[in-house]
């Protein structure tokens, strides 16, 4: 033995039913609608590389909260669709939002308001999040 | 009633309170001052207290378990009916609960369900689907019946990775931006799998994402890095690529103080989808203390409090917990029980079927012995992240405050995983890989930086960095470049695109294909699953692939044979090899044989017996005097007596009563003394038996020139039948057993390579010996 010598990796075996995404399914795709394949150093050499490639789409939302589902947490599954439903809104819409919620921030009728214009734009779960917020809201004294 | 009892140099209390010591009582006896200057009475303790929430695991004014179903719809929660919801009670009331198992679960009697969690014979997923039917007071009042050695069986069975990991905290009070790349790649090289930074200057927070990002990929790829900022900041970081995940997303167990925290139930729903929807990996914070810190507990427990965070956890869809006090862990460790209901939080997370990101990241005491204490079963039971934040940096450097372990207990926890063979997440890194990933690192973040015209920095400055142990090992810096370059990276919206295409462009394409591998990761999703790290390989180790199945001895986790080795070899084990070549450093051509011993004839004739490696393989002795300045010494002791002494080497036997009574027999005066390579001595006489002497020094560590010199006088004066003047054993209060065995194994085995039965003793010669 002569001391500790770095062996250069972490070795792990997973034991586990390996890696989930996307076997046998369409190729994974980034909310631009490139394969994620693509995503490579040569592209972004060649500058054709932005953010919307490196972000991830609502289907795999949709497909991450069926193994959600699959392994006994519905409210992560939940919150995973939900979260489908926002990659359609800008980074300013989501923090808008956010802030929305927060308290005394909004009266109750806003939030109303606020959750039919997410219902409009087919955004359901998350028009329903805020329609139940504007109805707590208003019970608890947590609106603006 | 917190009462802080600290002691002053005197070892005399402080502060007493009035009710306590008053005038005339007894004084207080020496005994009790010096226990009084202990560092653990440097802590606060305090009695227990309902009203202030100062009350760990149960309060009489914790609710009675109950849950009203009507209509599928909850209509009583824990004793409170639906039109008395608070904003917490409300949320997991319609969103936390599997009402289909939720009368089975709540019918289950309390200890019947306690015995769920530690019997192996019962799986985790039939304690995760019975939990998911329970109500915060339930699970409490379950939880709160396990004992110590039971909370560590079910954090091993319960946890939802099978393998462990742990998390780092890199930061530093200047938000310097190479030596946070630097430490964040010596983190990543001691094998944290996740790295959370944050600011004393707010602003400089972009800087201090891509720092530590470029730092952690110079040492491996697939560490997660996290800024734990101002909410909106955070997510802003996370929108642009800069971190990965989020954690401190607090909740709270009361509403008032979620409020006062200015967040709902419902915000925090929604900044759960906000983290997800950016492919962001995410979990809240919670722990105990927090509602008394903040004067809101509202006489409930604790941990009851604590039960209706992580009920609010699962019910808005995060997928783990950070909790185990967290900031107020000494808040519960000041009262009693507190720091079981620590451990108690972190089960209950994994009950939950979430993440358990497993506090110990505060100093909860001054007293070394205590924090150990806190920290350590959770350590042997290990969990989806031991630490939620070891702090890896100095203590002064720790931005969070200092962490319950810190850069000082780095080799102790590397040393408590080996003596346990226990997998705490954390590996050996070599002097030599640390300096070359601190290096790597510096270079490519200034690089970076002077690429992206965020700063400059001088050649001096990253020298410093590279080397330095924390920054006040810097020197002066300019603290307005970081604030200037923070402030590009988020005015010119800079992304981890301009950051890949940065390293790449300045020859660290290695470094720019990991940032790119992480990003693309997030296309991907898999880490936002439970319990999700990276392996160095970038394969997702989480709740889905690398689930934990202990289901009693001989199940469940275990080292591979490589990573066994990473845990064994700490780069402070030595054997007998090294020892040797150490040795060999010593060696000097004095104390060649002459010939064999002869006997003596001259009254005043005593022998220096040495064992059979000295002027051989043995030339230092534990104190780290050369054997031959010890004969030295023993040689002038005789001669100041009016001795003549001479040195032989025994060679058939290493043992130290063997080798004086052997010279004893030769020497003129029948008196020997038995010198092992080590450094161990004694004084002989030829008619003793051999395991008895005249005077023996066994602590050869500590064994002064001095003392030494004393032997030989003494040795002398038994020749002469004159009195020797007593030596004593020195004394020393270190564990010096602990330093020196394994060396002492290793020199005797040097030794005893040298034996040779039957052959005899031989003279060694005394040139250039003095």
């Amino acid at each position: 033995m002569t001391g500790a010598e770095h062996s250069g990796e972490h070795v792990v075996t997973p034991g586990g039913e390996g890696v989930v995404t996307h076997v046998g399914e369409a190729p994974l795709r980034a909310l631009s609608g490139r394969d994620a394949d693509e995503l490579t150093l040569e592209a972004v050499r060649r500058g054709e590389v932005g953010l919307s490639d490196l972000r991830i789409h609502p289907d795999t939302l949709e497909h991450q909260a069926a193994v959600a589902e699959r392994h006994g947490n519905p409210q992560l599954a939940e919150n995973l669709r939900r979260a489908a439903e926002l990659t359609r809104l800008t980074d300013e819409e989501v923090l808008g939002i956010y802030e929305a919620l927060r308290p005394s921030r909004t009266s109750q009728a806003d939030l109303v308001l606020l959750a039919d214009s997410l219902a409009e734009r087919d955004l359901p779960r998350s028009a329903a999040l805020v329609r139940e917020a504007a109805a707590v809201y208003g019970r608890r004294g947590l609106t603006g | 009633m917190l009462e802080r009892v600290s002691a002053n140099e005197s070892g005399k209390p402080k502060e007493v309170e009035p009710n306590e010591v008053q005038a005339g009582a007894a004084p207080v006896v020496g005994r009790i001052r010096f226990m009084d200057a202990q560092r653990v009475n440097l802590d606060g303790f305090a009695l227990e207290d309902v009203d202030l929430g100062l009350v760990a695991l149960w309060s009489p004014f914790d609710p009675e378990p109950s849950l009203v179903v009507r209509d599928g719809r909850v209509v009583e929660l824990d004793g409170t009916a639906e039109e008395d919801f608070d904003a917490i009670d409300e949320y997991i009331a319609r969103h936390g609960l599997d009402l289909g198992v939720a009368g089975e679960a709540m019918a289950l009697d309390d200890v019947a369900f306690a015995r769920m969690l530690v019997d192996p014979g019962v799986s985790r997923s039939e304690v995760v689907r019975l939990s998911a039917g329970t109500t915060p007071a339930k699970l409490a009042r379950v939880l709160a019946l396990l004992r110590p050695a039971e909370l560590m069986m079910a954090m091993t069975k319960l946890r939802a990775r099978r393998t462990p990991s742990n998390q780092a905290h890199v930061t530093n009070r200047l938000d310097d931006p190479l030596l946070l790349a630097a430490d964040a790649a010596t983190a990543a090289s001691f094998g944290f799998r996740e790295i959370e930074t944050t600011v004393p200057v707010l602003a400089d927070a972009p800087s201090n994402a891509v720092a530590c990002l470029i730092g952690s990929v110079a040492a491996s790829a697939g560490v997660l890095i996290q800024c734990s900022v101002e909410e909106a900041l955070e997510l802003e970081l996370g929108m642009r690529g800069l971190t990965s995940y989020a954690e401190t997303i607090s909740l709270y167990g009361t509403e008032q103080v979620f409020v006062d925290g200015d967040d709902t139930p419902w915000s925090k729903a929604f900044l759960t989808s906000a983290y997800a929807s950016r492919g962001m990996k995410m979990r809240v914070s919670s722990g105990s203390g927090a509602e008394a810190l903040m004067a809101g507990a509202e006489r409930k427990s604790m941990f009851y409090l604590e039960a209706r965070c992580v009920s609010l956890a699962r019910a808005i869809g995060a997928q783990g917990v950070q909790n185990g006090g967290i900031d107020a862990a000494s808040v519960a460790g000041a009262v009693p029980g507190g720091v079981k209901a620590l451990m108690a939080e972190n089960v209950m997370v994994m009950m939950r079927n979430l993440e358990s990101c497993s506090g110990n990241d505060a100093l909860m005491s001054e007293s070394d012995m205590r924090r150990t204490s806190r920290t350590l079963p959770i350590v042997l039971a290990g969990s989806d992240y031991v630490f939620s934040g070891f702090g890896t940096i100095q203590r002064y450097d720790n931005m969070f405050g200092p962490s319950n372990f810190n850069a000082e207990d780095i080799d102790d926890f590397l040393v408590m995983q080996r003596d346990w063979g226990i997998d705490g997440g954390l590996r050996t890194a070599s002097p030599e890989l640390v300096a070359a990933v601190r290096r790597r690192a510096a270079e490519a973040c200034r690089a970076v930086y002077r690429h992206l015209g965020l700063a400059d920095f001088s050649d001096e400055h990253l020298e410093r960095a590279v080397d330095a142990a924390g920054s006040k090992d810097l020197g002066e810096t300019d603290t307005l470049a970081v604030l200037s370059a923070a402030q590009a990276i988020r005015d010119r919206g800079m992304t981890v695109v301009d950051i890949v295409a940065a390293l790449d462009e300045n020859g660290y394409e290695d470094e720019a294909e990991r940032v790119l591998a992480l990003t693309r990761a997030r296309v991907g999703g898999d880490y936002l699953q439970t319990a999700a790290i990276f392996d160095e390989q970038m394969g997702v180790l989480s709740l889905v692939t690398d689930p934990n199945d202990y289901a009693g001895p001989g199940t469940g986790y275990e080292p591979t044979p490589a990573r066994q080795h990473e845990i064994d070899a700490i780069r402070q084990a030595r054997g007998v090899d090294d020892l040797a070549a150490e040795q060999a450093g010593w060696a000097s051509p004095l104390l060649h044989a002459v010939g064999p011993a002869r006997p003596g004839e001259d009254p005043r004739d005593v022998i220096i017996g040495v064992s059979p490696a000295v002027g051989r393989d043995v030339w230092r002795t534990l104190s780290g005097q050369l054997v031959t300045d010890v004969i030295g010494e023993l040689l002038a002791g005789l001669e100041e007596e009016g001795c003549v002494g001479r040195v032989v080497r025994v060679n058939d036997t290493v043992d130290l009563g063997r080798i004086g009574l052997s010279v004893a027999r030769l020497s003129g005066s029948g008196i020997g003394i038995g010198l092992q390579g080590k450094g161990t001595a004694l004084i002989h006489r030829r008619d003793l038996p051999p395991l008895a002497n005249l005077e023996l020094y066994s602590t050869a560590p500590v064994v002064t020139p001095e003392l030494y010199r004393l032997l030989g006088a003494n040795a002398a004066r038994h020749a002469k039948g004159t009195t020797p003047d007593p030596a004593r054993n020195p004394y020393t209060d270190e564990a010096i057993e602990a330093r020196y065995h394994t060396k002492v194994i290793a020199l005797v085995a040097l030794e005893r390579r040298w034996v040779r039965a039957g052959c005899p003793p031989e003279e060694l010669s005394l040139e250039g010996i003095r």
